[in-house]
């Protein structure tokens, strides 16, 4: 996984709520095998409408995704995270995220960052007045600095180790195989296994 | 006497492998449910790091997402798909329900069907709707890619402790409303993110009146309010489903399993972190107007003003006017499939209002069967003969139109019925416009040529 600890850019702001991870990565595009080159295919729909937030110039090259409440709702394909990491964002800054995919972000090191909904709107009317307004995203101080918005954020402790270290959860995992082995000893024999094709 | 607990929490704690202070629970995998779209990046990252399939003896695997459901070639892009699911379950020894084969299905429908899924069970699969599996009393969590790929190299997935809802839903259904209305009915209620951080007990005697079909269709769409898991607690109803099915207990093992799963209910005096409680009696078919599954009104309504901005674009994406009646809305095509509603007593019920009638001219109407078996199942009761002769196209079994991942989409523009589970926008195809429904609406409204009942019908 991607370590992640701080990160200044410049934003998007997608002033949408609810936004599905099939708006954010169209099902048709996941039938590709490979876990990389999924950007072309962010907001594939919402992108055609050349007044689309991601088509305007002035926010070409934002590393930093604003977005309404519940957003990544729906489908878990991991996909939508592909993408947008796949397309340069390193963040995404709402007031809340459907749980499947804030956990799909945390495996890869995109970090989802929870703010109160007016300090969401506070940093979008920044950006909209200023495309060139930087964020810093601080995950060591928990902090979300711009220049009119300083707000503290909150992420589990576990989590936030996991993505400051970028540690691969497998291998967190598999320090306690002993406890797995032990565990499988223990399974009641009636529990089902899948019979042979 | 230890604290009463709720149905999650006696689950959960006997499938912690390893627990520590600040750290995410460790859970054992009873089940893991493998598809074409969501593992061929997990398999992808074992082989780079060397690291076998720890347990396919508790792994199984089926295409789903993509297949065509209709004779015809496969394009190439949905091939190398299949092929590589075909090539991981190979080189790993996992059980595949390739296309062509009679175990062939939606992963939600098939576990249930070979009697896998079962009380207490720990179930993961790289899909959303893992939540269907609930009905049985299972703890079923839809999951990421990069988790997938964690479940296959350690057979635990590491989770944080959810929190607990019950969803109480008390009386008696009226007649014509369904499971899917019920479901519906309680995402109307409590929003897409009621459940965020949640899993949810559906409970009350309206709950328990339901068939394990009709608790499958409720738990299914958990993850439409924000949910982790749906549950519902394991009962006769469940036993007798499970009884006899190729992969339930049997012998010897049929009694002590029985017993084991009477201990599952939630206790007497257990709370729940939050409560929401429904008459049955007040709910009516559903239909949603919007581009979100809490953006419905049941069949008697009009079209609401639009509340905020989010309502005013669906309305917008959705081309229509507040106030319209529902009943004044004529869709192009009626979908009967999906892990939602695509099992045998949905295509009972569909085929009980179509018999001897005929979809409305002009209107394609299509049943897809969630598994082979249940297309099978369905031939043998003559259930194909009532569809085909109303008008219906009868497919082979997949996700099909629920998601358009194969050639069976919506055109842009098109208004479709659909018994499936999500109307977000493009969702059936580019442009497509999808109204939520039970199939029993479906099948009235394919006949009717405009949203209806089956009351309608006799009128």
């Amino acid at each position: 996984m991607r370590p992640f600890s701080e990160h200044t850019g410049r934003a998007l702001p997608l002033d949408r709520s609810d936004v599905d991870t099939d708006q954010i990565v169209p099902a048709r595009y996941l039938r590709r095998i490979e876990r990389t080159g999924f950007g072309p295919f962010l907001f594939a729909e919402w992108r055609k409408d050349p007044d689309f937030v991601l088509n305007r110039p002035e926010f070409a090259g934002a590393t930093i995704l604003l977005a309404g409440p519940n957003f990544g709702s729906g489908s878990s394909r991991e996909h939508a995270v592909w993408a947008l990491e796949d397309a340069g964002f390193r963040t995404v800054i709402a007031p809340s995220f459907a749980d499947i995919f804030r956990n799909n972000c945390c495996k890869i090191g995109v970090l989802p960052v929870e703010l109160a909904q007016e300090s969401v709107r506070a940093l979008m009317d920044a950006v909209l007045d200023d495309p060139t307004t930087e964020i810093t995203v601080d995950l060591h101080a928990l902090r979300v600095s711009a220049p009119a918005v300083h707000e503290a954020f909150e992420i589990d402790p576990y989590t936030r180790w996991r993505l400051l270290e970028g540690l691969d959860d497998i291998d967190l995992t598999l320090r306690h195989a002993n406890e797995i082995d032990a565990y499988e000893r223990d399974r009641p024999a009636r529990l089902p296994s899948v019979p042979r094709a | 006497m230890g604290t009463p607990r709720t149905l999650a929490e006696k689950v959960w704690e006997r499938h912690v492998v390893h627990r520590a202070n600040g750290e995410p629970d460790l859970l054992y995998v009873d089940l893991h449910l493998v598809h074409e779209v969501t593992s061929a990046q997990a398999f992808e990252g074992l082989r780079l790091a060397g690291r076998p399939v720890r347990r396919p003896d508790l792994t199984v695997a089926t295409m789903d997402h993509n297949v065509p459901t209709a004779p015809g070639p496969v394009d190439p892009v949905s091939r190398t798909q299949m092929e590589a699911l075909e090539r991981n379950c190979t080189e790993a020894g996992i059980t595949l329900f390739p296309t062509g084969d009679l175990g062939q299905g939606i992963v939600h429908v098939i576990g249930p069907q070979m009697g896998l899924t079962q009380p207490g069970l720990m179930i993961v699969c790289g899909d959303s709707h893992t939540s269907t599996h609930g009905a049985f009393g299972a703890l079923a969590i839809g999951i990421g890619t990069s988790e997938v790929e964690h479940v296959l190299a350690t057979q635990t997935l590491p989770q944080r402790t959810p929190r607990t809802m019950a969803v109480t839903v008390e009386g008696e259904l009226p007649p014509g409303v369904s499971a899917k209305d019920v479901i519906l009915g309680i995402i109307a209620r409590i929003g897409t993110d009621g459940g965020v951080g949640h899993v949810v007990e559906y409970r009350g005697s309206a709950i328990r009146s339901l068939s394990m079909e009709g608790r499958m269709t409720v738990c299914n769409m958990s993850i439409e309010a924000g949910a982790r898991a749906g549950m519902v607690a394991p009962d006769d109803t469940t036993f007798a489903y499970l009884e006899g099915r190729p992969n339930a207990p049997s012998g010897a093992e049929w009694e002590p399993a029985l017993e084991d799963w009477r201990s599952l209910p939630t206790d007497e005096g257990a709370a729940f972190d939050k409560e929401v409680t429904l008459e049955a009696a007040d709910l009516r078919p559903h239909v949603s107007w919007g581009t979100n599954p809490s953006q419905t009104v049941t069949i008697d309504d009009v079209v609401p003003e639009p509340a905020d901005e989010t309502a005013e674009r669906a309305l917008a994406y959705m081309d229509l006017h507040p106030g319209v009646a529902i009943r004044d809305i004529r869709p192009d095509t009626v979908f009967i499939g999906s892990c939602t509603n695509s099992r045998i007593e949905d295509l009972r019920e569909a085929a009980s209002i179509l018999d001897g009638r005929k979809v409305r001219e002009g209107l394609r109407a299509m049943v897809v069967p969630g598994s082979m078996l249940v297309k099978r199942q369905a031939e043998r009761e003559g259930l194909d003969t009532v569809f085909v002769n109303a008008g219906f196209e009868w497919r082979d079994a997949g996700c099909s139109m629920c998601l358009g991942m194969n050639p069976d989409q919506l055109s842009p523009g098109e208004r479709c019925a659909s018994t499936s589970n999500r109307n977000f926008e493009g969702r059936q195809g580019k442009g497509g416009r999808t109204h939520l429904v039970s199939p029993v609406v479906a099948a009235a409204t394919a006949v009717l040529g405009h949203f209806g009942t089956p009351e309608d019908l006799e009128a």
